[in-house]
């Protein structure tokens, strides 16, 4: 906790952001199931994919990975896994 | 092969108890149009759809369905976490509290355990869509319910969402049986099962 920076994202923020972003991509991901030709949906898939990779990347480096694959080297050297939170257990926080 | 992503697809943060209401919303867990069972319905279709659009769209369905059942489960994880004995008894959850104490297990409203009878895997693409189809729309039905007997805002919200989840599924899965139609023979779209007449199996002499 002492290790807090101002520079530091706000978990919560990040975490909607991250929300906002992937719920763009599953919603216009089962679209282009349906039409894998519409020029529009593929643009609009690629920009909020492309924001949700940068948005796991940046929320890995500061609070743990939520992902296997932004489970990259940080400045820790314990597997941050299962030290935040579950998804569950945000209830009252 | 699946990954787990460590967040709900939608936030569920609920501050006050409720086992009552716990035992309703637990239906879309384990009960004959919840979640668990959507998810099983279209990962079990999807291995002989003749058609890749359709495919896709059961495996992405169902992968979203598995999410849902988390935040169902988060619901009811939160809406019953450390209650006492006598709230316990107060509110009627006594009786699945003595086979499960506080843990999730996949039961309907009205008491009985999941099973793989609540949905079918026919092996005819416009059988199975037709079955889901109509499942989404009970699922919607459900959380209509849900809806009407529950006031708690912060229950409410997620489950909102959930309800409009369905009826974007219902939306594609409708897009999906008719892609199946277009590669069928319209004066005729029985005349062949594609999943089992298309190659050696085909018998029907037309």
């Amino acid at each position: 906790m002492n290790e807090m920076q101002n520079s530091k994202p706000c978990r919560k923020d990040l975490l909607m952001q991250i929300g906002h972003a992937s719920f763009a991509v599953d919603d216009v991901k089962l679209y282009l199931d349906t039409h894998p030709r519409d020029q529009e949906a593929l643009d609009y898939f690629y920009e909020h994919n492309k924001k949700r990779n940068q948005l796991l990347k940046e929320y890995a480096k500061y609070y743990g990975p939520l992902t296997v694959d932004t489970a990259v080297p940080s400045c820790s050297d314990r597997w941050n896994w299962i030290n935040e939170p579950w998804p569950w257990q945000e209830g009252g926080c | 092969m699946w990954n787990y992503e460590k967040r709900l697809q939608y936030p569920v943060k609920i501050t006050q108890t409720n086992p009552k209401i716990a035992q309703i919303i637990i239906t879309q867990f384990g009960g004959p149009d919840g979640e668990l069972g959507a998810s099983m319905r279209y990962f079990s279709q999807r291995y002989t759809m003749p058609y890749k659009e359709v495919i896709g769209t059961l495996t992405d369905i169902a992968t979203e369905e598995l999410a849902h059942m988390e935040m169902i489960c988060a619901i009811v994880y939160q809406l019953t976490k450390g209650l006492s004995p006598e709230e316990i008894k107060a509110s009627g959850f006594d009786k699945y509290y003595v086979d499960h104490t506080l843990a999730l297990y996949p039961v309907a409203a009205s008491g009985p355990a999941w099973t793989a009878t609540y949905f079918q895997s026919k092996g005819d693409p416009i059988t199975d869509l037709h079955e889901d189809l109509a499942a989404e729309q009970k699922a919607r039905t459900t959380y209509d319910n849900i809806l009407r007997l529950v006031k708690d805002p912060e229950v409410c919200d997620p489950i909102r969402f959930l309800r409009k989840r369905e009826i974007v599924h219902y939306q594609r899965f409708g897009e999906s049986l008719r892609i199946v139609q277009d590669n069928l023979n319209s004066k005729n779209f029985y005349a062949i099962n594609p999943e089992f007449d298309m190659d050696s199996n085909c018998s029907c002499g037309n």
